[in-house]
């Protein structure tokens, strides 16, 4: 497919892994922030063909991941209502909460369905007026738009059968984040592409100013990664920190203007519960008050419900950068994608399951790229 | 969760509740998408799609500048190869 298939041509891969094999003189930590690119950097094993001087670790960037419990909790109590469909996107049904998930309220008779978008959940409204249609509302700017549409559209066709449970988060603020944190060890990022597309990356030059970190706007595919990896560590060992975009052909400084307007017209910046890191001021959207009868927490009257996590799941340091899920002692065995302690380990886009899938069993130690 | 893949948009229409919409085909799999985020794109564009909403148009100039890029790094070590070793280093 075009503007696919060339940016995983290997040969161009290799070449941009030799220029940084080239470039490189000393030991550097750059963090991708995006699911996304995690699971393509494992997948297609960019990490492997890296100089050893370059480590990548892997950010907060999976809304699933990063959703907390008492959110789960709630999307289930609403889901398990006789008279509700609850719709999701597919990779939330398996997040554990506290003592299920959304498949087991499915099996046990709840009407829990998977959508490709939110406009399938409004579409579902207006087919069933009879009954209360709930999307649940979550992602990060990328997914922002497309909800807000859906809220949008639900209030010009009138629907009154129609609610979000938002759990939006924003990822400048976690960003911020790790790198106000004491134990922060990244010196560049690559930031998530689809999310500049989206919101453009003026909200970065202040980042990468303040804490003196390049930050590089970059795609999916491998080239794209390994192209953005290499522009990172170029500013790195020029001793640079700008905001460079590598993901041109896609995304603009200023971003989507008019996706812009319309989540700034349904959605207001709040503060965000993160799960594994905890609060972030300023880091989620949350309903207008103009656009509270589309509240489904509201509507259902679901209370915040405090919940524990698993003591022994670590995913709140992974999702910092500052473990890798390798390095969990509960990795693969007694947490896998069937069984997983924390969320992490649930999505696909989670660093862990992205491990467990592509590189288990663990490699003692990763054998370098030859030069 | 942030997963959007380009695809060529092949109509555009008007749906009932007025939404541009446009058929968008992925490598042979076509889809409805909303393309009321990109009014600037018509039929023969490329768009990046994440959940049923086209996010930004393709920009081909810019598509090709990475592959520009890696051949201005190619001519630069073959240029390198070439040249004799510095004396010393």
């Amino acid at each position: 497919m075009r503007f696919i298939d060339e940016y995983r041509d290997a040969a161009a891969v290799q070449q941009f892994a030799r220029a940084l094999t080239a470039l490189v003189t000393r030991p550097w930590t750059i963090m991708e922030v995006c699911g996304g690119q995690t699971h393509a950097i494992i997948k297609f094993g960019v990490d492997e063909l890296l100089p050893r001087e370059v480590t990548l670790v892997h950010g907060p960037g999976c809304p699933v991941c990063v959703t907390p419990v008492e959110i789960i909790d709630q999307a289930i109590a609403i889901a398990s209502l006789p008279h509700v469909i609850f719709c999701s996107f597919g990779d939330m049904l398996r997040v554990p909460g506290t003592q299920k998930d959304l498949f087991s309220v499915k099996a046990a008779g709840g009407d829990v369905r998977m959508v490709y978008s939110p406009l399938d959940a409004v579409n579902l409204a207006r087919a069933h007026p009879e009954r209360q249609v709930v999307f649940f509302a979550v992602g990060f700017e990328t997914t922002a738009p497309a909800n807000a549409m859906a809220v949008a559209r639900a209030r010009r066709l009138g629907l009154k059968n129609f609610s979000v449970l938002v759990s939006h988060v924003l990822v400048p603020p976690a960003m911020e984040a790790i790198l106000s944190s004491p134990s922060n060890r990244v010196q560049g990022f690559l930031a998530a592409g689809h999310v500049c597309a989206v919101m453009g990356y003026h909200e970065y030059p202040p980042l990468a100013a303040k804490y003196r970190v390049p930050i590089v706007v970059t795609g999916f595919e491998p080239l794209d990664i390994m192209q953005g990896i290499f522009m990172c560590v170029k500013q790195l060992e020029e001793g640079r920190h700008e905001v460079e975009n590598q993901y041109a052909r896609s995304v603009r400084y200023e971003g989507n203007r008019p996706a812009q307007q319309l989540m700034q017209e349904v959605f207001e910046v709040v503060p965000r519960q993160w799960r594994g890191i905890g609060e972030i001021p300023r880091s989620g959207l949350g309903l207008r008050a103009e656009y509270q009868e589309f509240d489904a927490a509201r509507r259902f009257g679901v209370t915040y419900l405090a919940a524990a996590e698993s003591p022994e799941c670590i995913s709140g340091l992974v999702l910092q950068g500052v473990r890798k899920p390798s390095e969990c002692p509960a990795f693969g065995t007694r947490c896998t994608p069937e069984h997983p302690l924390g969320a992490t380990m649930v999505s696909s886009e989670g660093a862990c399951a992205a491990y467990y899938r592509y590189r288990r069993p663990a490699r003692p130690a990763a054998p370098s790229p030859s030069p | 969760m942030c997963l959007a893949v380009p695809g060529k948009i092949v109509s555009v229409a008007e749906n009932d509740t007025g939404a541009r919409m446009g058929k968008v085909d992925f490598g042979g799999i076509a889809k409805e998408v909303s393309l009321d985020f990109v009014p600037e794109a018509g039929v023969g564009d490329y768009v990046i799609v994440h959940v049923g909403f086209a996010l930004s148009k393709v920009d081909p100039e810019e598509a090709r500048q990475v592959f520009e890029y890696l051949k201005q790094m190619g001519e630069l070590s073959e240029l390198h190869e070439s040249s004799p070793p510095p004396a010393s280093s």
